[in-house]
């Protein structure tokens, strides 16, 4: 057994908070993630991550909860992406570029300034990089109700959503109000990627965010299977990124672990690569069998 | 000082072109993962103890290529997402192994005016004009791909090539502005000032040259501030290319609306 988990795997408080906020967060950037990338949204999903993060280093600077910092400052940045123009699909490119570029600016004035406050090396990298082991247990609660408050809108404006996302000309014409359902969800979008960057970091809220769901859609092109799969795949991938870095501080001599965020974005990229491989034979499975098209209801939106 | 200026005018003209070709293809997912996967490059360079040029440049290589490649097959910004995060998560085991010292980490994330030495200035401008001349041998065919891409393959271009060859050169032009403008801050610069550009005028060569201006503009003016204030470049950067935008927009609404108004 202990091959697998190293001593004191599972009496470590923190990681089980670390296995329980990689839970909570596999799932919330599962059921977002889907329609981000039905969307064709990934861009914005990273680029609020960023935005995001420079609301956290303002927080830090300004000595109030990280949490709101994060939350805060992505909500603020997919406001100004609405603003600019990320509805029209010509101009979201240039909208998201802009605002990501001016938040990047201000996360580079932020970040020196907390260094220049504190002598505590690693800050920054804590900052961008994250660590689920650097978790506050005391998180867990407002993980919780955040993960919450997301999942339960989605699951609000699901019709819409899913109609506006695959076909936004016959969402119009049967009345829904594309514009409303835009911001709703770009506001729930920075919230889940508010979160999972305060709990997981930056580069593992991105990783989550699009690699579990792009693996999924490609065996299920239904919602509601594609979100439930990918929250698996996703919790995967995260547990055993959690476990894997937890044994590699025994790799060696030195005691010095490699990241979380390391072994679970190879292993997210490595599913994607084994489901696209998977997918294209099934498609030429099914391209000789019959020409097939999904209808609506295949498809789970009617 | 004098390093910081050549260097940055180079960069500023360079990116200038780019970041016009960039706006007006929509790729600024790719030229925001690519400099970011050239970061990770240099922290591993640094850790095999190489010259980081290499790494920069290897790895936003690698970077673009993994993104055309894999845009064939999948969602282009899925395949762009994806190679992003798995550079960064390289570059944080990279920095996680190493002992490197954090301000250096900091220079390479936000910028170092004082990034490029005397004897980097060297390999900066053989690479400036390697893209130089890849722009220039592109530049009908890639003008033409970027404004209707039905339109260049009607006229023979072979789109596919064309796009693989524009990361090629996004990819080097990235290595050299990291180092000075930092792997966060290239993204600013890159769609910033061209998008402002093409907010002034319709027309393509126009728009170019006047994209390569306010580049420069906006490079010079942080490379000042930077140096008076104490305060890193990055954050100039990130905040006069974003006013530069905004002013191109308040300049277009109003101007929008006189047009409507003489019209009515």
């Amino acid at each position: 057994m202990h091959f697998i988990f190293e001593p004191g795997f599972f009496s470590n408080t923190t990681v089980r908070t670390a296995l329980v906020l990689g839970l909570l967060v596999s799932v919330v950037s599962a059921a977002i993630g889907v329609f981000t990338v039905v969307r064709g949204q990934s861009f914005a999903g990273h680029a609020l991550t960023d935005v995001a993060t420079a609301g956290g280093a303002g927080a830090s600077l300004a000595v109030i909860s990280p949490l709101i910092g994060f939350i805060g400052g992505g909500v603020l940045g997919a406001g100004a992406m609405d603003a600019i123009g990320v509805q029209r699909v010509k101009g979201r490119d240039i909208a998201t570029g802009v605002v990501l570029g001016a938040a990047t600016g201000l996360s580079a004035l932020f970040l020196y300034l907390v260094t220049l406050q504190t002598s505590t090396t690693g800050s920054t990298q804590t900052i961008l990089f994250g660590s689920v082991f650097t978790v506050e247990p005391s998180t867990l609660p407002d993980a919780l109700w955040l993960t919450a408050l997301v999942l339960a809108t989605l699951f609000i404006i699901r019709r819409p959503l899913m109609m506006s996302s695959i076909s936004p000309e016959l969402a119009q014409s049967r009345g829904v109000r594309l514009r409303l359902v835009g911001l709703t969800f770009m506001v729930m979008l920075a919230v889940a990627v508010g979160l999972s960057a305060i709990v997981i970091g930056s580069i593992l809220s991105t990783a989550l965010l699009i690699g579990p769901p792009a693996s999924a859609l490609k065996f299920s092109n239904r919602f509601s299977t594609a979100v439930v799969f990918a929250s698996v795949l996703g919790t995967l991938a995260t547990w055993l990124g959690i476990i894997l870095a937890y044994d590699s501080y025994y790799w060696s001599a030195s005691h010095r672990g490699l990241p979380v965020s390391f072994f679970v974005v190879s292993l997210v990229v490595a599913q994607f690569v084994v489901a696209n491989v998977l997918a294209q034979r099934r498609r030429v499975r099914v391209v000789h069998a019959t020409e097939h098209h999904a209808t609506p209801e295949q498809v789970g939106w009617i | 000082m004098t390093n910081a200026w050549i260097s940055g005018t180079v960069i500023a003209t360079l990116v200038g072109v780019v970041g016009f070709f960039v706006v007006m293809r929509a790729s600024s997912f790719a030229a925001h993962a690519i400099p970011n996967g050239a970061f990770a490059g240099a922290a591993g360079a640094n850790l095999v103890g190489i010259n980081p040029l290499f790494g920069l440049v290897i790895f936003a290589l690698g970077a673009a290529l993994g993104i055309g490649y894999s845009s064939r097959r999948t969602r282009s910004d899925v395949a762009t997402a994806l190679a992003l995060v798995m550079m960064l998560a390289l570059g944080a085991a990279f920095l996680a192994t190493s002992n490197e010292y954090e301000p250096a980490i900091n220079a390479l994330l936000f910028g170092e005016i004082l990034g490029v030495s005397s004897s980097e200035i060297v390999p900066v401008m053989v690479l400036a004009v390697v893209c130089a001349l890849g722009l220039a041998v592109l530049y009908r065919p890639l003008l033409m791909s970027s404004i209707s891409s039905e339109l260049a393959v009607a006229q023979g271009v072979n789109v596919a090539l064309i796009d693989v060859l524009f990361l090629v050169v996004l990819a080097l032009s990235s290595a050299l502005a990291v180092p000075v403008v930092g792997a966060l801050l290239t993204f600013s610069l890159t769609i910033g000032p061209p998008a402002a550009a093409r907010l002034l005028t319709n027309r393509p060569h126009r728009a170019l040259a006047c994209s390569m201006l306010l580049s420069l503009l906006t490079l010079w003016a942080a490379i000042a501030s930077s140096y008076w204030s104490n305060l890193p470049i990055g954050f100039f950067v990130g905040t006069f290319s974003a006013l530069v935008y905004l002013l191109a927009r308040t300049w277009d609404t109003t101007r929008n609306r006189r047009l409507a108004r003489t019209v009515a």
